[in-house]
Protein backbone atom coordinates (compact mmCIF):
# COMPACT_ATOMS: atom_id res chain seq x y z
CA UNK A 1 0.00 0.00 0.00
CA UNK A 2 3.06 2.39 0.17
CA UNK A 3 2.44 3.00 -3.35
CA UNK A 4 -0.99 4.70 -2.85
CA UNK A 5 -1.30 8.04 -4.71
CA UNK A 6 -2.24 10.20 -2.30
CA UNK A 7 -3.94 13.71 -3.82
CA UNK A 8 -1.90 13.16 -7.10
CA UNK A 9 -4.83 12.70 -9.32
CA UNK A 10 -4.63 8.47 -9.61
CA UNK A 11 -7.56 7.10 -8.34
CA UNK A 12 -6.37 4.90 -5.18
CA UNK A 13 -6.36 1.12 -6.21
CA UNK A 14 -8.47 0.63 -2.79
CA UNK A 15 -11.45 1.99 -4.20
CA UNK A 16 -13.24 0.62 -7.08
CA UNK A 17 -14.78 3.69 -8.93
CA UNK A 18 -18.68 4.53 -8.85
CA UNK A 19 -20.76 6.16 -10.82
CA UNK A 20 -21.40 9.86 -9.58
CA UNK A 21 -25.18 11.13 -11.24
CA UNK A 22 -24.70 14.05 -13.33
CA UNK A 23 -26.23 17.30 -11.97
CA UNK A 24 -29.69 17.16 -13.41
CA UNK A 25 -30.48 14.26 -12.30
CA UNK A 26 -32.96 14.94 -9.14
CA UNK A 27 -30.91 13.85 -6.07
CA UNK A 28 -33.82 13.60 -3.83
CA UNK A 29 -36.07 11.20 -3.87
CA UNK A 30 -38.82 13.92 -4.26
CA UNK A 31 -41.30 11.32 -5.81
CA UNK A 32 -41.99 9.60 -2.34
CA UNK A 33 -42.36 12.42 -0.15
CA UNK A 34 -45.36 13.89 0.98
CA UNK A 35 -46.36 17.08 1.04
CA UNK A 36 -45.60 17.95 4.43
CA UNK A 37 -42.37 16.39 4.44
CA UNK A 38 -39.21 17.40 4.82
CA UNK A 39 -40.13 20.38 7.20
CA UNK A 40 -38.20 23.23 6.85
CA UNK A 41 -37.41 24.77 10.58
CA UNK A 42 -37.55 28.67 11.01
CA UNK A 43 -39.20 31.50 13.17
CA UNK A 44 -42.23 31.44 10.75
CA UNK A 45 -42.65 27.80 10.42
CA UNK A 46 -42.64 27.42 14.47
CA UNK A 47 -45.31 30.05 14.64
CA UNK A 48 -47.18 28.64 11.76
CA UNK A 49 -47.44 25.20 12.99
CA UNK A 50 -48.39 26.46 16.58
CA UNK A 51 -51.55 27.73 14.96
CA UNK A 52 -52.18 24.90 12.99
CA UNK A 53 -51.42 22.28 15.76
CA UNK A 54 -50.23 19.32 13.77
CA UNK A 55 -47.23 17.18 14.24
CA UNK A 56 -44.06 18.31 13.23
CA UNK A 57 -42.81 14.96 10.62
CA UNK A 58 -40.60 12.66 11.13
CA UNK A 59 -37.03 13.75 11.00
CA UNK A 60 -35.81 10.72 9.19
CA UNK A 61 -38.13 7.88 7.47
CA UNK A 62 -37.83 4.03 7.85
CA UNK A 63 -37.68 2.03 4.70
CA UNK A 64 -37.24 -1.70 3.33
CA UNK A 65 -33.69 -3.00 2.46
CA UNK A 66 -32.89 -2.38 -0.66
CA UNK A 67 -30.96 -5.91 -2.40
CA UNK A 68 -27.95 -3.65 -3.28
CA UNK A 69 -26.47 -0.14 -2.78
CA UNK A 70 -23.68 1.60 -4.43
CA UNK A 71 -21.94 2.62 -0.68
CA UNK A 72 -22.77 0.73 2.85
CA UNK A 73 -22.00 2.88 5.61
CA UNK A 74 -21.53 0.30 8.94
CA UNK A 75 -22.64 2.56 11.57
CA UNK A 76 -24.75 5.62 11.96
CA UNK A 77 -23.17 7.89 14.24
CA UNK A 78 -21.99 11.13 13.26
CA UNK A 79 -18.94 9.76 11.49
CA UNK A 80 -21.14 7.56 9.15
CA UNK A 81 -23.99 10.36 9.15
CA UNK A 82 -21.69 12.79 7.93
CA UNK A 83 -20.23 10.54 5.30
CA UNK A 84 -23.50 9.88 4.30
CA UNK A 85 -25.13 13.13 4.39
CA UNK A 86 -21.66 14.54 2.14
CA UNK A 87 -21.99 11.70 -0.06
CA UNK A 88 -25.39 13.24 -1.22
CA UNK A 89 -24.92 16.71 -0.90
CA UNK A 90 -21.48 17.63 -2.32
CA UNK A 91 -21.30 14.49 -4.89
CA UNK A 92 -24.83 13.51 -5.88
CA UNK A 93 -24.15 10.28 -4.61
CA UNK A 94 -27.51 8.87 -2.70
CA UNK A 95 -27.92 5.12 -3.50
CA UNK A 96 -26.56 4.80 0.16
CA UNK A 97 -27.49 2.43 3.09
CA UNK A 98 -26.16 3.62 7.05
CA UNK A 99 -26.48 0.57 8.68
CA UNK A 100 -26.26 0.69 12.64
CA UNK A 101 -27.63 -2.09 15.02
CA UNK A 102 -29.20 -0.14 17.58
CA UNK A 103 -30.11 3.53 16.81
CA UNK A 104 -29.02 6.79 15.25
CA UNK A 105 -26.58 8.39 17.39
CA UNK A 106 -26.24 5.40 20.50
CA UNK A 107 -22.87 5.09 20.76
CA UNK A 108 -19.97 7.45 21.34
CA UNK A 109 -21.50 10.17 18.95
CA UNK A 110 -24.17 10.62 22.28
CA UNK A 111 -21.94 9.53 24.81
CA UNK A 112 -19.29 11.99 24.38
CA UNK A 113 -18.69 15.65 26.44
CA UNK A 114 -19.60 17.31 22.86
CA UNK A 115 -16.33 19.17 23.18
CA UNK A 116 -15.37 21.20 19.91
CA UNK A 117 -11.60 21.85 19.36
CA UNK A 118 -9.04 22.61 16.90
CA UNK A 119 -5.87 23.24 19.20
CA UNK A 120 -4.18 19.77 18.88
CA UNK A 121 -0.12 19.09 18.58
CA UNK A 122 0.55 18.08 15.08
CA UNK A 123 0.18 20.57 12.34
CA UNK A 124 -1.64 17.13 10.51
CA UNK A 125 -4.13 17.31 13.30
CA UNK A 126 -4.63 20.74 13.95
CA UNK A 127 -5.22 21.72 9.77
CA UNK A 128 -7.61 18.33 10.04
CA UNK A 129 -9.02 19.72 13.01
CA UNK A 130 -9.33 23.55 12.02
CA UNK A 131 -11.50 22.27 9.03
CA UNK A 132 -13.77 20.48 11.56
CA UNK A 133 -14.33 23.77 13.69
CA UNK A 134 -14.97 25.79 10.45
CA UNK A 135 -17.97 23.32 9.79
CA UNK A 136 -19.34 22.85 12.76
CA UNK A 137 -19.79 26.51 12.56
CA UNK A 138 -21.83 26.72 9.67
CA UNK A 139 -23.30 23.47 10.62
CA UNK A 140 -26.28 24.65 11.71
CA UNK A 141 -27.15 26.57 8.49
CA UNK A 142 -26.28 23.86 5.99
CA UNK A 143 -28.40 21.34 7.81
CA UNK A 144 -31.22 23.80 8.76
CA UNK A 145 -30.79 22.47 12.15
CA UNK A 146 -30.15 24.23 15.37
CA UNK A 147 -27.21 22.48 16.89
CA UNK A 148 -26.54 25.06 19.46
CA UNK A 149 -22.58 25.44 18.74
CA UNK A 150 -21.49 27.81 21.46
CA UNK A 151 -17.66 29.20 20.41
CA UNK A 152 -16.81 29.98 24.56
CA UNK A 153 -13.59 29.01 24.52
CA UNK A 154 -11.34 26.37 25.53
CA UNK A 155 -8.87 26.53 28.31
CA UNK A 156 -6.69 23.44 29.19
CA UNK A 157 -4.99 24.27 32.29
CA UNK A 158 -0.65 23.72 33.03
CA UNK A 159 0.32 22.77 36.63
CA UNK A 160 3.89 21.89 35.96
CA UNK A 161 6.70 22.79 33.38
CA UNK A 162 6.58 20.32 31.32
CA UNK A 163 2.67 20.92 30.84
CA UNK A 164 3.29 24.54 30.24
CA UNK A 165 5.99 23.55 27.47
CA UNK A 166 3.77 21.17 25.70
CA UNK A 167 1.11 24.40 25.81
CA UNK A 168 3.76 26.62 24.23
CA UNK A 169 4.91 24.06 21.96
CA UNK A 170 1.05 23.24 21.00
CA UNK A 171 0.18 27.26 20.88
CA UNK A 172 3.07 28.07 18.21
CA UNK A 173 1.99 25.06 15.82
CA UNK A 174 -1.67 26.33 15.88
CA UNK A 175 -0.84 30.11 15.49
CA UNK A 176 1.31 28.53 12.59
CA UNK A 177 -1.57 27.03 10.89
CA UNK A 178 -3.51 30.25 11.30
CA UNK A 179 -5.23 28.52 14.52
CA UNK A 180 -5.99 30.90 17.54
CA UNK A 181 -4.62 29.60 20.57
CA UNK A 182 -2.05 31.41 23.45
CA UNK A 183 -1.07 30.51 26.39
CA UNK A 184 -2.01 32.39 29.23
CA UNK A 185 -1.38 33.14 33.31
CA UNK A 186 -3.37 32.65 36.29
CA UNK A 187 -4.70 36.05 36.30
CA UNK A 188 -6.42 35.99 32.83
CA UNK A 189 -7.72 32.39 33.92
CA UNK A 190 -9.22 34.13 36.96
CA UNK A 191 -10.83 36.55 34.76
CA UNK A 192 -12.26 33.69 32.80
CA UNK A 193 -13.40 31.71 35.36
CA UNK A 194 -13.91 33.49 38.22
CA UNK A 195 -15.00 30.12 40.36
CA UNK A 196 -11.70 28.22 39.79
CA UNK A 197 -9.44 28.54 42.46
CA UNK A 198 -6.20 30.11 40.93
CA UNK A 199 -4.24 30.62 44.17
CA UNK A 200 -0.47 28.71 45.17
CA UNK A 201 -2.36 27.63 47.80
CA UNK A 202 -3.13 24.00 46.27
CA UNK A 203 -2.18 21.22 45.93
CA UNK A 204 -1.52 21.47 42.23
CA UNK A 205 -1.06 25.23 41.49
CA UNK A 206 -2.45 26.65 38.15
CA UNK A 207 0.57 28.08 36.22
CA UNK A 208 -1.28 28.87 33.35
CA UNK A 209 -3.66 27.57 30.44
CA UNK A 210 -3.70 27.20 26.62
CA UNK A 211 -6.66 29.43 25.63
CA UNK A 212 -8.58 28.42 22.51
CA UNK A 213 -11.40 30.94 21.87
CA UNK A 214 -13.00 28.84 19.24
CA UNK A 215 -13.34 26.17 20.98
CA UNK A 216 -16.94 25.17 22.44
CA UNK A 217 -19.29 22.81 23.27
CA UNK A 218 -22.12 21.52 21.05
CA UNK A 219 -25.63 19.95 21.19
CA UNK A 220 -24.06 16.33 19.77
CA UNK A 221 -27.43 14.90 20.17
CA UNK A 222 -28.78 17.85 17.13
CA UNK A 223 -26.03 17.21 15.61
CA UNK A 224 -26.31 13.46 14.44
CA UNK A 225 -30.40 14.09 13.96
CA UNK A 226 -29.51 17.15 11.56
CA UNK A 227 -26.93 15.03 9.35
CA UNK A 228 -29.21 11.77 9.62
CA UNK A 229 -32.40 14.62 8.56
CA UNK A 230 -30.09 16.06 5.54
CA UNK A 231 -28.99 12.77 4.74
CA UNK A 232 -32.47 11.09 4.27
CA UNK A 233 -34.25 14.20 2.91
CA UNK A 234 -31.02 13.49 -0.35
CA UNK A 235 -32.32 10.15 -0.57
CA UNK A 236 -29.98 7.92 1.50
CA UNK A 237 -31.55 5.12 3.30
CA UNK A 238 -30.68 5.16 7.29
CA UNK A 239 -31.28 1.12 8.61
CA UNK A 240 -31.66 1.12 12.12
CA UNK A 241 -32.00 -1.81 14.37
CA UNK A 242 -29.96 -3.20 11.01
CA UNK A 243 -27.01 -5.08 12.64
CA UNK A 244 -24.15 -6.41 10.44
CA UNK A 245 -23.11 -10.24 10.57
CA UNK A 246 -20.73 -10.68 8.21
CA UNK A 247 -18.72 -8.83 5.32
CA UNK A 248 -18.58 -10.61 1.66
CA UNK A 249 -15.18 -10.78 -0.21
CA UNK A 250 -14.29 -12.14 -3.19
CA UNK A 251 -11.07 -12.17 -4.70
CA UNK A 252 -9.62 -9.49 -2.19
CA UNK A 253 -12.68 -6.91 -3.50
CA UNK A 254 -16.09 -6.32 -1.05
CA UNK A 255 -19.37 -7.90 -2.68
CA UNK A 256 -21.82 -6.98 0.05
CA UNK A 257 -22.60 -7.18 3.34
CA UNK A 258 -24.86 -9.75 5.38
CA UNK A 259 -27.00 -8.47 7.73
CA UNK A 260 -29.80 -9.15 10.28
CA UNK A 261 -32.14 -7.95 7.58
CA UNK A 262 -30.27 -9.55 5.01
CA UNK A 263 -27.74 -9.36 2.10
CA UNK A 264 -27.09 -6.21 0.62
CA UNK A 265 -25.09 -5.86 -2.37
CA UNK A 266 -22.25 -3.20 -2.57
CA UNK A 267 -19.12 -2.52 -4.28
CA UNK A 268 -17.77 0.01 -1.13
CA UNK A 269 -18.46 -0.95 2.75
CA UNK A 270 -17.33 1.94 5.09
CA UNK A 271 -16.60 0.92 8.76
CA UNK A 272 -17.86 4.14 10.49
CA UNK A 273 -17.85 2.44 14.15
CA UNK A 274 -16.37 3.37 17.24
CA UNK A 275 -15.90 0.80 19.78
CA UNK A 276 -16.75 -2.30 17.47
CA UNK A 277 -14.25 -1.23 14.68
CA UNK A 278 -12.16 -4.25 15.57
CA UNK A 279 -14.85 -6.47 15.26
CA UNK A 280 -16.11 -5.52 11.93
CA UNK A 281 -12.76 -4.96 10.50
CA UNK A 282 -11.83 -9.27 11.85
CA UNK A 283 -15.03 -9.63 9.29
CA UNK A 284 -13.03 -9.02 5.94
CA UNK A 285 -9.28 -10.31 7.78
CA UNK A 286 -8.28 -7.05 7.99
CA UNK A 287 -6.60 -6.18 11.58
CA UNK A 288 -6.42 -2.97 13.14
CA UNK A 289 -3.70 -1.69 15.66
CA UNK A 290 -6.50 -0.92 17.94
CA UNK A 291 -7.54 -1.22 21.84
CA UNK A 292 -10.86 -0.74 22.85
CA UNK A 293 -11.31 1.14 26.14
CA UNK A 294 -14.10 2.88 27.98
CA UNK A 295 -14.47 6.23 28.55
CA UNK A 296 -16.81 7.33 31.39
CA UNK A 297 -18.46 11.02 32.22
CA UNK A 298 -20.95 11.82 34.54
CA UNK A 299 -23.66 14.87 34.57
CA UNK A 300 -24.80 17.21 37.50
CA UNK A 301 -27.86 18.38 38.57
CA UNK A 302 -28.42 21.94 37.13
CA UNK A 303 -27.29 25.00 38.48
CA UNK A 304 -27.51 28.77 37.12
CA UNK A 305 -24.78 29.60 34.54
CA UNK A 306 -21.16 30.63 36.08
CA UNK A 307 -18.71 28.57 33.95
CA UNK A 308 -18.07 30.12 30.18
CA UNK A 309 -15.74 28.32 28.89
CA UNK A 310 -14.62 24.55 29.17
CA UNK A 311 -11.63 23.79 31.21
CA UNK A 312 -9.46 20.96 31.13
CA UNK A 313 -6.68 19.54 33.53
CA UNK A 314 -4.58 16.68 32.19
CA UNK A 315 -2.44 16.54 35.41
CA UNK A 316 -5.86 16.62 37.79
CA UNK A 317 -7.45 13.88 34.72
CA UNK A 318 -10.45 16.25 34.28
CA UNK A 319 -12.85 17.67 31.84
CA UNK A 320 -15.82 19.99 32.48
CA UNK A 321 -18.40 22.11 30.58
CA UNK A 322 -21.38 23.81 31.78
CA UNK A 323 -24.46 23.00 29.00
CA UNK A 324 -26.90 25.41 28.37
CA UNK A 325 -29.58 23.61 30.62
CA UNK A 326 -26.55 24.47 33.78
CA UNK A 327 -26.26 21.09 33.64
CA UNK A 328 -22.34 20.61 34.88
CA UNK A 329 -20.95 17.74 32.53
CA UNK A 330 -17.13 15.69 33.06
CA UNK A 331 -15.29 13.59 31.65
CA UNK A 332 -11.97 12.00 32.92
CA UNK A 333 -9.26 9.26 31.64
CA UNK A 334 -10.43 6.24 30.14
CA UNK A 335 -10.89 3.22 32.17
CA UNK A 336 -7.54 1.43 33.11
CA UNK A 337 -8.16 -1.40 31.05
CA UNK A 338 -9.49 -2.39 27.91
CA UNK A 339 -13.15 -3.59 27.75
CA UNK A 340 -16.46 -3.32 25.78
CA UNK A 341 -18.27 -2.83 29.17
CA UNK A 342 -20.43 0.64 29.23
CA UNK A 343 -20.97 -0.08 32.77
CA UNK A 344 -19.90 3.03 35.27
CA UNK A 345 -17.31 2.68 38.54
CA UNK A 346 -17.53 3.67 41.70
CA UNK A 347 -14.28 4.47 41.65
CA UNK A 348 -14.61 7.00 38.28
CA UNK A 349 -16.77 9.04 40.14
CA UNK A 350 -15.14 9.31 43.25
CA UNK A 351 -11.83 10.54 41.34
CA UNK A 352 -13.48 12.83 39.68
CA UNK A 353 -15.15 14.51 42.31
CA UNK A 354 -11.69 15.00 44.25
CA UNK A 355 -9.92 16.16 41.15
CA UNK A 356 -12.95 18.90 40.54
CA UNK A 357 -13.26 20.08 44.09
CA UNK A 358 -9.17 21.15 43.60
CA UNK A 359 -10.02 23.38 40.64
CA UNK A 360 -13.39 24.85 41.94
CA UNK A 361 -13.88 24.30 45.67
CA UNK A 362 -17.41 26.01 45.68
CA UNK A 363 -19.54 23.11 44.08
CA UNK A 364 -18.73 20.82 46.79
CA UNK A 365 -22.54 20.66 47.50
CA UNK A 366 -23.55 19.95 43.79
CA UNK A 367 -24.81 16.62 43.25
CA UNK A 368 -24.28 13.87 40.55
CA UNK A 369 -27.49 13.39 38.75
CA UNK A 370 -26.23 10.27 36.27
CA UNK A 371 -23.19 8.69 35.10
CA UNK A 372 -22.49 6.81 31.51
CA UNK A 373 -19.90 5.26 29.76
CA UNK A 374 -18.98 5.29 26.01
CA UNK A 375 -15.99 2.76 23.76
CA UNK A 376 -12.75 4.46 22.65
CA UNK A 377 -10.58 2.89 19.96
CA UNK A 378 -7.10 3.74 21.08
CA UNK A 379 -4.52 3.69 18.40
CA UNK A 380 -0.69 3.34 19.27
CA UNK A 381 -0.38 7.10 18.16
CA UNK A 382 -3.83 8.53 19.15
CA UNK A 383 -3.92 9.41 15.53
CA UNK A 384 -7.28 7.83 13.66
CA UNK A 385 -7.44 5.20 10.80
CA UNK A 386 -8.80 6.56 8.02
CA UNK A 387 -8.77 5.54 4.29
CA UNK A 388 -8.36 2.45 1.93
CA UNK A 389 -7.62 -0.89 3.58
CA UNK A 390 -5.63 -4.02 1.82
CA UNK A 391 -8.72 -5.55 0.80
CA UNK A 392 -10.53 -3.13 -2.20
CA UNK A 393 -13.69 -1.53 -1.56
CA UNK A 394 -13.46 -1.97 2.44
CA UNK A 395 -12.76 1.95 3.57
CA UNK A 396 -12.37 2.37 7.64
CA UNK A 397 -13.12 5.92 9.34
CA UNK A 398 -12.33 4.34 12.78
CA UNK A 399 -9.49 4.56 15.96
CA UNK A 400 -11.10 7.92 17.02
CA UNK A 401 -9.86 7.11 20.37
CA UNK A 402 -11.31 10.08 22.45
CA UNK A 403 -11.26 12.75 19.15
CA UNK A 404 -14.26 11.18 16.95
CA UNK A 405 -16.76 13.65 18.01
CA UNK A 406 -14.94 16.59 17.20
CA UNK A 407 -13.89 14.97 13.93
CA UNK A 408 -17.13 14.17 12.67
CA UNK A 409 -17.51 16.63 10.12
CA UNK A 410 -14.59 16.34 8.32
CA UNK A 411 -14.47 12.91 8.90
CA UNK A 412 -17.51 12.68 6.43
CA UNK A 413 -16.28 15.15 4.08
CA UNK A 414 -13.14 13.89 3.36
CA UNK A 415 -13.98 10.21 3.04
CA UNK A 416 -17.04 11.45 0.86
CA UNK A 417 -14.77 12.82 -1.24
CA UNK A 418 -12.45 9.38 -1.20
CA UNK A 419 -15.40 7.35 -2.46
CA UNK A 420 -16.53 9.70 -5.21
CA UNK A 421 -13.20 10.49 -6.83
CA UNK A 422 -11.36 7.37 -5.52
CA UNK A 423 -8.75 9.60 -4.55
CA UNK A 424 -7.05 9.90 -1.20
CA UNK A 425 -7.55 13.68 -0.18
CA UNK A 426 -4.63 15.50 1.33
CA UNK A 427 -6.38 16.37 4.57
CA UNK A 428 -6.34 12.73 5.77
CA UNK A 429 -3.39 11.59 3.68
CA UNK A 430 -1.27 11.12 6.67
CA UNK A 431 -3.99 9.18 8.67
CA UNK A 432 -3.58 5.74 6.79
CA UNK A 433 -3.32 2.10 8.05
CA UNK A 434 -0.24 1.50 6.18
CA UNK A 435 1.35 3.84 8.58
CA UNK A 436 1.58 1.37 11.56
CA UNK A 437 3.69 -1.08 9.37
CA UNK A 438 5.74 1.64 7.50
CA UNK A 439 6.43 3.48 10.55
CA UNK A 440 4.86 6.68 10.28
CA UNK A 441 3.24 7.49 13.35
CA UNK A 442 1.89 10.16 13.83
CA UNK A 443 1.97 11.17 17.65
CA UNK A 444 -0.97 13.23 18.82
CA UNK A 445 -0.88 11.74 22.42
CA UNK A 446 0.46 15.53 23.57
CA UNK A 447 -2.90 16.98 22.50
CA UNK A 448 -5.10 14.42 24.71
CA UNK A 449 -7.18 16.68 27.07
CA UNK A 450 -6.72 14.16 29.72
CA UNK A 451 -4.00 11.41 30.47
CA UNK A 452 -4.94 8.24 29.19
CA UNK B 1 -14.63 -1.59 39.70
CA UNK B 2 -13.70 -5.06 39.59
CA UNK B 3 -11.70 -7.62 41.65
CA UNK B 4 -8.60 -9.73 40.30
CA UNK B 5 -7.35 -12.28 42.31
CA UNK B 6 -3.43 -11.70 42.55
CA UNK B 7 -2.02 -15.32 42.55
CA UNK B 8 0.47 -14.07 45.40
CA UNK B 9 -1.53 -12.00 47.21
CA UNK B 10 -5.08 -12.88 47.03
CA UNK B 11 -8.17 -10.44 45.70
CA UNK B 12 -7.64 -7.20 45.93
CA UNK B 13 -9.35 -3.95 43.86
CA UNK B 14 -8.17 -3.87 40.30
CA UNK B 15 -6.88 0.32 41.20
CA UNK B 16 -3.86 -1.74 43.11
CA UNK B 17 -2.98 -3.38 39.34
CA UNK B 18 -1.84 -2.13 36.11
CA UNK B 19 -3.03 -4.04 33.08
CA UNK B 20 -0.31 -4.37 30.89
CA UNK B 21 -2.12 -6.08 28.05
CA UNK B 22 -2.63 -9.16 25.60
CA UNK B 23 -0.44 -11.94 26.59
CA UNK B 24 1.97 -12.08 22.93
CA UNK B 25 3.94 -13.91 21.61
CA UNK B 26 7.34 -11.86 21.14
CA UNK B 27 9.43 -12.58 18.03
CA UNK B 28 12.66 -12.75 17.92
CA UNK B 29 14.20 -9.35 18.35
CA UNK B 30 16.99 -10.26 15.53
CA UNK B 31 15.77 -12.22 13.17
CA UNK B 32 12.48 -9.57 13.13
CA UNK B 33 12.09 -7.20 10.44
CA UNK B 34 10.97 -3.88 11.06
CA UNK B 35 7.22 -4.98 9.96
CA UNK B 36 7.14 -8.02 11.73
CA UNK B 37 8.08 -5.73 15.26
CA UNK B 38 5.68 -3.20 14.33
CA UNK B 39 3.44 -5.38 14.13
CA UNK B 40 4.26 -7.14 17.48
CA UNK B 41 4.02 -4.02 19.08
CA UNK B 42 1.04 -2.26 17.49
CA UNK B 43 -1.49 -4.82 16.45
CA UNK B 44 -3.73 -6.69 18.83
CA UNK B 45 -6.56 -9.05 18.73
CA UNK B 46 -8.80 -6.37 20.88
CA UNK B 47 -11.62 -9.37 21.35
CA UNK B 48 -14.85 -8.82 23.02
CA UNK B 49 -14.57 -12.22 24.18
CA UNK B 50 -12.30 -14.00 26.46
CA UNK B 51 -8.64 -12.95 26.46
CA UNK B 52 -5.78 -13.76 27.85
CA UNK B 53 -3.61 -10.77 29.51
CA UNK B 54 -0.86 -9.61 31.53
CA UNK B 55 -1.68 -7.75 34.85
CA UNK B 56 0.86 -6.34 37.97
CA UNK B 57 0.27 -5.71 41.01
CA UNK B 58 1.86 -2.25 41.01
CA UNK B 59 0.51 -1.70 44.47
CA UNK B 60 1.04 -5.01 46.27
CA UNK B 61 3.75 -7.49 45.53
CA UNK B 62 5.01 -5.78 42.41
CA UNK B 63 4.81 -9.28 40.27
CA UNK B 64 3.54 -10.03 36.89
CA UNK B 65 0.80 -12.65 36.10
CA UNK B 66 -2.04 -14.01 33.33
CA UNK B 67 -5.66 -13.24 33.92
CA UNK B 68 -8.07 -14.84 32.03
CA UNK B 69 -11.07 -12.16 31.43
CA UNK B 70 -13.87 -11.78 29.59
CA UNK B 71 -13.97 -8.22 28.08
CA UNK B 72 -17.50 -7.34 27.72
CA UNK B 73 -18.53 -8.65 30.97
CA UNK B 74 -15.23 -8.30 32.86
CA UNK B 75 -15.58 -11.70 34.74
CA UNK B 76 -12.32 -12.92 35.73
CA UNK B 77 -12.44 -17.03 35.23
CA UNK B 78 -8.78 -17.39 36.45
CA UNK B 79 -5.62 -15.57 37.58
CA UNK B 80 -2.07 -17.76 37.36
CA UNK B 81 1.18 -16.95 37.77
CA UNK B 82 3.53 -16.46 34.15
CA UNK B 83 4.62 -19.21 32.19
CA UNK B 84 8.13 -18.13 32.73
CA UNK B 85 7.76 -18.12 36.63
CA UNK B 86 6.37 -21.61 35.95
CA UNK B 87 9.07 -22.52 34.30
CA UNK B 88 11.30 -21.52 36.68
CA UNK B 89 10.02 -23.64 39.75
CA UNK B 90 9.54 -26.69 37.10
CA UNK B 91 5.76 -26.81 36.83
CA UNK B 92 5.38 -26.60 33.40
CA UNK B 93 6.97 -26.81 30.01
Amino acid sequence: MSDQPVGSGVPARGVPAIRIPTPTASPNGSRNTKARYPAKYSALSLFTHGLRGRDWPRMWRRHELRPSYDVVIVGAGVHGLATAYYLASNWGITNVAVLDKGYVGGGGSGRNTAIVRANYLTPEGVRFYDRSVKLYENLAADLNFNVMYSQRGHLTLAHNDSSLRTMRWRAEVNKLEGVDTEVIGPDAIKELVPYMDTSDETRYPILGALYHPPGGIIRHDAVNWGYARGADIRGVHIHQETEVTGIDVEAGRVTGVQTTRGRIAAPIVVNCTAGWATLISDMVGVKMPIITHPLQAAVTEPVKVFLNAVVVSGTLHVYVSQTDRGELVFGASTDPYASYSTRGSLEFTEELAGHILELMPSISKMRVLRQWAGLCDITPDFSPIMGITPVEGFLADVGWGTYGFKAGPVSGEAMAELIATGRTPEIIASFDLARFAEGRLVGEKGAAAVGH
Amino acid sequence: MIQVSCPWCGPRNSSEFRYVGESKGRPDPNAATPEEWRRYLYVKSNPADWATETWYHRAGCRRFFAVERHTVSNEIRETRRPAAQLRLEGGAP
